[in-house]
């Protein structure tokens, strides 16, 4: 038995994890319209390379990448592009982004698929590869794998793969473990031979008896399935590379600093369809869960309307009211009628049954279960006090950014304080104020160039004369 | 509504209610054995706490039903009534508790924003302003010469006259009276023999710290309370009095009767144990306790006041913010 390591903190709320692992993932019928966001990732949003009314075919670039931290966008069926406008997309601003809308013709139609043999490519193409073929963190953060991907020249001891899925109602990797995991060990030795790591340890929380049993029957001698303790966050990456190595990385450094990378199982699973068989990334899946009749796991189209989906689960009444992601890190779709994209990895359909409204907030009575229940080892209390003061300095000094919003503190708060929501105000605030201050910075030394230009022109101009008058009274005498 | 949507927790108010539930064994042992004075002075205080509570709501514009259904004022107001001489003047436990909720709770910003504990701003309020009233303790029935019922106290308390003099209803407590004699320079083991001293503390009153004691261990139980407050009062109190009754044992009484006696138990649970006035990290919690144990051993061994918990808990509130942000715990990934 590997020895596990502990990390403070952490809660235990209700799981609801059983509704939506009933049946084996479903496929969805193909929509009638798909609309595809240029942004889904951390980084730059891609830029469209095909033109409205023209014809794609399933798996064709359809946005490539822009700048280095981007990812390429893929038409998710084959059909015609309807256009190519500003969508309301699933973020909670409810702002609207650059969409490409595509009519599916229900041909199914692929591209020529071009597979790598990746033992013998080397790994700046396998990483080419994979930036083109969009594939990012399935976990929720979406970021480029191709740049986690490059191990520079630190050594990667372990090569850490997160199948904890400690949110509630989530279910999707859990499921992809059970049915697909042998294509997470085939992706987790791609990535392991491209970082050139030793090792490679997979977490699972132990509430997942059927993936651990499926992942340690298909891994074989390649990595070691491990059974961590289910206990929310425990799927934080930095909580589970605490958890399964015993090494804490601090906010603001990197994992591989420290010989350590990790990504998600259902990333993992993208990165071989993408390098055995060329597939860029063009579903996913996700969990419908909550109020509807039939809670599971649909592989879907990236792209698909989200009311659509949630229809397949089996709710009709047109409500305005899901949850993507999880309970406790999720948020409000400003509607229904926005796409899934790379991030979804749940769609929860609210209720008031579900989710009771929380009483109105008390005032703070120091009680310190936040602090308890922090897995970051904060003191949420008196961030909140420095935060609600305006107080932002002190804030950053009790080391607001470290915070990772997993939402603890609040879950267990007797007052019912929104603390998360404070945090990430203040966050905000100082974000603001820090771009405020780079440009005013930047406006300040422009103003004192053209100052000193102005100066130097007027000195210069005073010489020529001064060389001039000079002449004159020479020739004079 | 923003994430997270989930909450499992106590309430305030439960949270309250608990503390409040926690200390019915103790009243139930001061009713069996100084009979029922507190009851009346309970009632006094808690009546008076509400009022003042939701005089004050009102003045502040702040909701006067949830924040009078959140419990605090009525807690105060039982901490202080169970501090006090119970069969006092009725004046003595309103004024008392008007004090620590109108000056001490809500002048300083209400609910969670009071750096001293209202209860024990109440008491050192009585004690420096009503010296007399507040030693006039009562008797364990089993001692007093004059039995005691409901229309006797309540005629007291609002009259001042009694059938029998008031000293025969009334004791100095076992805490004081050790004071005095070892004033008039009798050994210690010569003061035990006298009969208000039962088998580790004072007759009746031994029970009533073990009822503090009982409740103590239910708010552990139900993770009201974390170990270390109580841990480090008791322990440091222990040690204190163990060290010097070994040292000197005429002079110093043995570390059970200091923590039996007086309001070591009530203060160890319920009293710096409030979260408002106290330290949040784990170290400031064992410094805090440590500091209020010390100082009451002081207080009690050297001081003018034959008792030091109420002094105790003021003195080391003022230092509660120091405390927090000398003893904040390494944040993950920065442990050395």
């Amino acid at each position: 038995m590997r020895k596990l390591y502990h990390f403070n903190g952490g809660v235990h709320p209700p799981q609801h994890k059983s509704e939506s692992t009933r049946h084996p993932i479903i496929k969805p019928p193909l929509p009638e319209k798909l609309v595809i966001p240029l942004h889904q990732h951390i980084g730059n949003t891609a830029k469209p390379v095909v033109s409205k009314g023209e014809r794609v075919l399933k798996g064709q670039k359809i946005g490539r990448a822009e700048g280095y931290v981007s990812s390429a966008i893929h038409a998710p069926t084959s059909g015609t592009i309807l256009s190519i406008e500003q969508e309301p997309v699933p973020h909670p601003s409810g702002l609207r982004d650059l969409c490409i809308s595509l009519e599916p013709d229900g041909m199914e139609e692929w591209i020529e698929l071009q597979p790598v043999d990746y033992l013998n490519t080397d790994p700046s193409t396998l990483r080419n590869r994979l930036r083109d073929a969009g594939v990012v963190g399935l976990g929720g953060a979406v970021f480029p794998s191709f740049i986690k991907l490059n191990p520079s020249n630190r050594k990667i001891r372990t090569l850490v793969l997160n199948g904890a899925e400690c949110e509630p109602y989530i279910t999707c990797d859990d499921m992809l473990m059970r049915q697909r995991a042998a294509e997470i060990v085939e992706g987790a030795k791609i990535m392991r031979h491209m970082l050139q790591a030793d090792e490679i340890l997979l977490g699972i929380e132990d509430n997942k008896p059927e993936a651990i049993a499926a992942m340690k029957a298909a891994s074989g001698d390649e990595m070691e399935v491990v059974a961590v303790p289910t206990i929310y966050p425990g799927g934080g990456a930095k909580q589970l590379i605490r958890v399964l190595t015993g090494i804490e990385v601090p906010a603001g450094e990197r994992s591989t600093d420290l010989g350590v990378q990790c990504f998600n199982v259902a990333t993992a699973a993208s990165v071989y369809r993408a390098v055995r068989y060329g597939e860029p990334l063009i579903s996913r899946i996700v969990t419908i869960a909550g109020n509807v009749a039939n809670p599971g796991n649909y592989e879907a189209l990236i792209g698909t309307m989200i009311d659509h989906l949630i229809l397949q689960a089996g709710k009709n009444e047109e409500e305005n009211v899901a949850i993507m992601g999880g309970p406790m890190m999720g948020f409000d779709l400003p509607s229904v009628r926005v796409p899934l994209v790379k991030a979804t990895n749940c769609i929860i359909v609210k209720s008031e049954k579900l989710f009771p409204k929380r009483p109105a907030p008390m005032p703070c009575i120091r009680c310190g279960r936040c602090a308890e229940s922090c897995p970051a080892d904060l003191q949420p209390q008196e961030l909140y006090w420095f935060s609600k003061a305006g107080n932002f300095g002190k804030a950053q000094e009790y080391a607001l950014f470290d915070c990772i919003e997993c939402g603890c503190c609040s879950y267990v708060c007797p007052s019912s304080i929104p603390l998360v929501q404070f945090y990430r105000y203040a966050k905000s605030e100082i974000w603001a104020q820090e771009r405020e201050k780079k440009a005013s910075d930047l406006a300040r030394i422009r103003h004192d160039f053209r100052i000193e230009r102005i100066e130097r022109e007027k000195r210069e101009k005073a010489e020529r004369l001064a060389q001039k008058s000079a002449k004159a009274g020479s020739e004079q005498e | 509504m923003n994430s997270p949507y989930l909450a499992k927790t106590p309430s305030v108010t439960e949270i309250m209610a608990k503390v409040l539930l926690a200390l019915i064994p103790a009243i139930a042992a001061l009713v069996w054995f100084f009979g029922p004075a507190i009851l009346v002075s309970l009632c006094l205080a808690s009546a008076t706490a509400l009022l003042c509570e939701a005089a004050m709501l009102k003045l502040r514009k702040r909701p006067v039903t949830p924040f009078l259904m959140d419990g605090s004022a009525l807690l105060t107001a039982w901490l202080l009534a169970l501090s006090i001489p119970p069969m006092g003047p009725w004046w003595l436990i309103v004024t008392g508790t008007a004090f620590a909720i109108v000056i001490a709770k809500h002048l300083y910003g209400g609910l969670g924003s009071n750096p001293f504990n209202p209860a024990m701003v109440g008491y050192a309020v009585l004690i420096i302003s009503f010296p007399v009233q507040m030693t006039q303790w009562l008797a364990p029935a089993s001692l007093a010469q004059a039995h005691l019922d409901f229309s006797t106290i309540l005629h007291y308390m609002f009259s001042g006259s009694l059938p029998s003099p008031l000293d025969a209803y009334t004791s100095a407590t076992p805490l004081d009276t050790l004071k005095t004699q070892l004033h008039l320079a009798k050994p210690i083991t010569e003061i035990m023999t006298l009969p208000i001293y039962g088998k580790m503390g004072g007759v009746g009153s031994e029970w009533v710290a073990a009822a503090y004691l009982l409740g103590g261990l239910y708010l552990l139980q139900q993770k009201i309370i974390t170990w270390h407050v109580p841990f480090a009062f008791v322990a440091t109190i222990f040690v204190f009095s163990g060290i010097f009754n070994l040292y000197d044992p005429a002079l110093h009484a043995g570390p059970f009767f200091e923590l039996a006696g007086g309001a070591t138990m009530i203060g160890a649970f319920f009293i710096l144990t409030d979260p408002v006035t106290g330290p949040t990290t784990p170290r400031g919690k064992l410094i805090f306790a440590s500091g209020a144990g010390f100082l009451t051993w002081i207080i009690r061994t050297y001081g003018g006041y034959p008792d030091g918990v109420a002094f105790a808990v003021l003195l080391m509130n003022i230092c509660v913010p120091l405390i927090d942000a000398y003893t904040q715990p390494p944040v993950f990934g920065k442990k050395k």
